[in-house]
């Protein structure tokens, strides 16, 4: 098939940007949307002209390096679906596609639809973690049974890869999906418990201070997330948030 | 036989210690120096590779006190490849009652690795399996649990019993990301520097010992100098030499490969693990394969049409699937492996699938790919669900419907990454699958404390040949990363850096580091001024059709050194032509690919020689010459029991005008002795 790729191409995080067009032939319906990106690339290169940079790795769905804003939403038209599972069967012959960056204040555009997520890894490092030492010598795995069902809710929530779409696709960039996916998993889990209240006041202030928006409730972020995290984690995140501060 | 000239130098030793084989780590642990809390804030060590052997380490190294810079190419260390192991992670606490001990663990390994691996490192690896598990509940790893909250188990490929542990079919990820929070928690206390997108272009020697590194900011393109009173080098395997695999698009063997060059030995780069399950490739612009994790093959049964026609109609689309009778299929594991039917080791399923495809029963348009079929286990789990029910005389379909819903819940996540990929519906309709490249067995080389042959130069996890012989069984490698990472790495590398208290920093502005350095750039300036006519995927695609097409599942003699020729020449070619855009000063990813392709060039070709010289069939080594009648592995106990560390012919200066043939690398030789089971043939009937 032929395509009309209009493609936000910025030179840096100063340059001011601006979108390109580009014409592609011969994309074919079992390439995923990020092969057709290198076709592009290969054709740009042997042009003398430079790729188009963009963030992938692991091309099945689960390292969360990949983004990219297509035709307007996060991980484009498919539900459940990061950006490299995303197949061009999805589009027809003859479609404009556009294609943006991550676009929020606390993502700054390194290069083209390359954008810096550090913000999220610094969320982590302020209580994304259960304070033990690896040496092994804890209690044996068994010593505390934990009911299935908790079980199987910290897995879910624990699932977040990441990625930054939920930031992405809210209006008011706002991290929380993110944050009470972890806040959520450890809460479930009674290893998680002890420092409940700590984790979830200083995971919130350093989400605050990254310049992350506030959650309005509109739950975009439930929709575009492609490992389906729920909206109840953010319901639980408020719940602990509130206990914490009645301590 | 074919014998070829290979230059051969002074044997190595492993560093063993005495002992009968289940003391050993404990001899060994009682034995070594320590250092002082007070001394290790004195000491710094370089992490490379943030994965669970490189997160796991980095924490673990900080946690006892000392300072830890950590390194990763991509933007975070939760991005590591581990994070897409799917199927689970093995360890010996026999939770199952089947029978399961550390000797079984320890054996099933040796055996399962057809005996090219270390009898004390393997022993160790199992002896530590259930602390990883431990420890990995403590910080809030959701593993799966049964109805009384207890931990669940699956069984994979090569045994006998149930000891594999799992996360649905995100093990890796939910394993990576205890091994990232625990380094978060190191970071936060500033005792790990972290350099996200960095990557590392050069190993610095000093003396003969690794004292630093050379990296690039993969976002500035600013090249660096870090030194360290030891490195680590957590760096992952080099499927990708293949071009197509199921690794990410940015696993590389650069950092390796560029030690490897400064001296470090490379051991057993033929022994490749290619995965017998693996979505297979459609079209000529697919960029990687994607996995289907070998816990399918707890439900699924391989099976291809028993008559050729049948698999003509059905590359044709004349015939579906589920239109074959089943009289009318042919369940080739279950017939040629009765006892393990299909969950003999992945070695051993590849080979079985290649030759029914070889045969002509493949049974896609490509004609390569054989069926994994769920009717059967979704029809016993919906009869299972029906009883618990209590439902009387349920429908087929209601068989079905609940049969369904327990594979949900076991693989959902990789019945829906299949039909994103596939478009078709596996509950359905059977999938198809081919082998693909997956897992490197052979890295560099490492005595039993982990270390290189140089000194102070430590590798961890896949970037190490050390622990699964020429075969790695299914759930091993997390447990391998993790162990290394966790739990014996920390001990082994404080043994080394008791000689250092009184060293104090050491400098980055001498001339070793000056020569790195400069090295580094006149490379990347090569790349960047040459404006030849060919792009980096040109020349990555045509070594990956000569190493899969001659290096792959199925090798010989006369192959491999067509292979080593065509390497050779592609890679003058590459040299000649490249052409890399951009510049070296800012974020440019063609520049990163360049560097992995001229090394995998390079890797490539060592890793033919290495196959031409085994003259052997072992694991995932299969030297057509030397097979059983009935088409098995056919080992040479009497001149290939050992590991083939090979040592860098040249001094790795100029590659891009002055040609280094690998092919003409040293080989060192470390026996192996196996005093605690006997080589057996290994059998799967």
């Amino acid at each position: 098939m032929k395509l009309n790729l209009k493609i936000w191409r910025q030179n840096g995080p100063n340059d001011k940007g601006r979108m390109v067009d580009y014409k592609i032939d011969g994309v074919d319906s079992d390439m995923s949307f990020l092969e057709m990106l290198d076709m592009l690339n290969e054709q740009l290169i042997a042009k003398g002209e430079e790729p188009v940079a963009f963030d992938h790795d692991c091309r099945e769905g689960i390292c969360g390096m990949c983004s990219l804003y297509i035709n307007g939403e996060a991980h484009g038209p498919d539900r459940l679906t990061t950006t490299c599972q995303l197949h061009m069967r999805k589009f027809k012959d003859g479609d404009t596609i556009y294609i943006e960056p991550w676009r929020a204040n606390a993502f700054p555009v390194i290069k083209d639809l390359v954008v810096d997520r550090s913000a999220l890894d610094r969320i982590q490092q302020a209580g994304g973690y259960i304070s033990v030492n690896t040496s092994g010598r804890t209690v044996d795995a068994n010593n505390i049974p934990i009911p299935k069902k908790d079980a199987d809710d910290a897995f879910d929530a624990a699932t977040c890869i990441g990625c930054g779409a939920c930031v992405a696709t809210c209006k008011n960039s706002s991290a929380m999906l993110f944050v009470s996916a972890k806040v959520a998993q450890f809460a479930k889990l009674p290893q998680g418990r002890v420092e409940a209240a700590d984790r979830v006041q200083n995971m919130i202030a350093a989400m605050d201070a990254e310049g992350f928006g506030s959650c309005t409730n509109t739950g975009a972020c439930e929709v575009e997330c492609p490992k389906g995290i729920s909206l109840t984690n953010i319901a639980i995140l408020n719940k602990e948030f509130l206990l914490a501060q009645t301590k | 036989m074919t014998t070829i000239n290979v230059k051969e130098g002074s044997p190595l030793q492993a560093h063993i210690p005495e002992g009968n084989l289940p003391d050993k780590w404990t001899i060994y642990k009682d034995k070594i120096r320590l250092v002082s809390p007070a001394n290790k804030r004195k000491l710094d060590i370089i992490v490379v590779g943030t994965g669970l052997a490189g997160a796991s380490a980095a924490a673990s190294l900080a946690e006892l006190g000392y300072n830890v810079k950590a390194f990763a190419f991509q933007d975070s260390p939760r991005r590591a490849h581990s994070i897409a192991a799917q199927g689970g992670i093995n360890a010996s606490k026999n939770y199952q009652n089947d029978g399961d001990s550390d000797w079984r663990l320890f054996y099933d390994t040796i055996k399962g690795g057809d005996y090219r691996g270390r009898e004390a490192n393997t022993y160790r690896l199992a002896e530590v399996s259930g602390n990883i598990i431990d420890q990995a509940v403590m910080q809030g790893v959701p593993f799966a649990r049964d109805y009384g909250g207890l931990l669940d188990n699956r069984s994979f490929g090569g045994v006998l019993v149930s000891r594999t542990f799992y996360a649905k079919g995100q093990t890796g990820q939910q394993l990576l990301l205890g091994a990232y929070s625990a380094l978060n928690r190191q970071i936060a206390r500033g005792k790990v520097t972290m350099y996200n997108r960095h990557e590392m272009l050069d190993l610095v020697v000093v003396d003969g010992h690794a004292r630093g590194i050379i990296t690039r900011n993969l976002v500035t393109g600013e090249i660096e100098r870090h030194s360290a009173h030891a490195v680590v080098l957590g760096t992952g395997g080099y499927s990708n030499v293949y071009f197509l695999s199921t690794n990410a698009m940015g696993s590389n063997a650069t950092a390796a490969w560029r030690a490897h060059r400064k001296g470090a030995y490379f051991a057993n780069p033929a022994f490749v693990q290619i995965h017998p399950t693996c979505i297979p490739r459609s079209s000529e612009h697919q960029s990687k394969l994607t996995l289907m994790s070998e816990s399918l093959r707890n439900d699924g049964r391989i099976w291809v049409p028993k008559k050729l026609e049948d698999a003509k109609a059905l590359r044709e689309g004349r015939l579906k699937p589920n239109d074959i009778p089943e009289e009318d299929r042919d369940y080739y594991l279950e017939r040629r492996y009765p006892a393990f039917g299909n969950l003999v080791p992945r070695d051993v399923a590849s080979r079985a699938a290649k030759e029914r495809c070889d045969a002509g029963f493949g049974v896609n348009k490509t004609g390569e790919a054989v069926f994994l079929d769920f009717a059967t286990a979704i029809e016993r789990y919906g009869k299972e669900q029906a009883h618990l029910k209590g439902l009387n005389n349920p429908s087929k379909e209601e068989i079905k419907e609940l049969g369904k819903k327990v594979i949900e819940q076991k693989y959902g996540n990789l019945f829906q990454m299949y039909e994103k990929i596939v478009d078709q519906n596996p509950y359905e309709t059977p999938m198809m699958i081919y082998p693909a490249n997956h897992y490197t067995m052979g890295g560099l080389w490492v005595d039993y404390d982990l270390q290189s042959n140089l000194k102070g130069l430590f590798v961890i996890g896949e970037a190490n040949f050390s622990d699964h012989g020429a075969n790695r069984l299914g759930a091993s490698a997390l447990m391998q990363g993790l162990a290394d990472g966790y739990f014996i790495l920390p001990y082994t590398i404080g043994d080394y850096l008791a000689d250092y208290i009184r060293e104090g920093k050491i400098p980055t502005d001498t001339p070793e580091f000056s020569e790195a350095e400069e090295k580094v750039k006149k490379e990347i300036d090569f790349f960047l001024n040459n404006n030849g006519k060919h792009s980096v995927d040109y020349f990555h695609k045509k070594l990956g059709k000569i190493m899969w097409d001659k290096v792959g599942m199925s090798r010989n003699a006369e192959g491999l050194q067509e292979a080593i020729k065509e390497i050779q020449e592609l890679r003058h070619q590459f040299w000649k032509e490249i052409k890399v855009p951009g510049k070296a000063n800012e974020f440019n990813q063609e520049l990163e690919k360049a560097g992995y392709v001229a090394d995998f060039l390079e890797l490539g070709e060592l890793l033919a020689l290495d196959a031409l010289n085994r003259n052997e069939s072992c694991g995932g080594h299969f030297r057509e010459e030397y097979q059983t009648p009935d088409g098995e592995a056919l080992r040479d106990d009497e001149h290939y029991a050992y590991v083939a560390a090979w040592e860098y012919p040249a001094k790795p200066y100029e590659r891009y005008s002055k040609p280094v043939f690998p092919s003409e690398s040293i080989l060192h030789k470390e026996p192996l002795k196996f005093e605690f089971v006997t080589p057996t043939t290994r059998s799967y009937k």
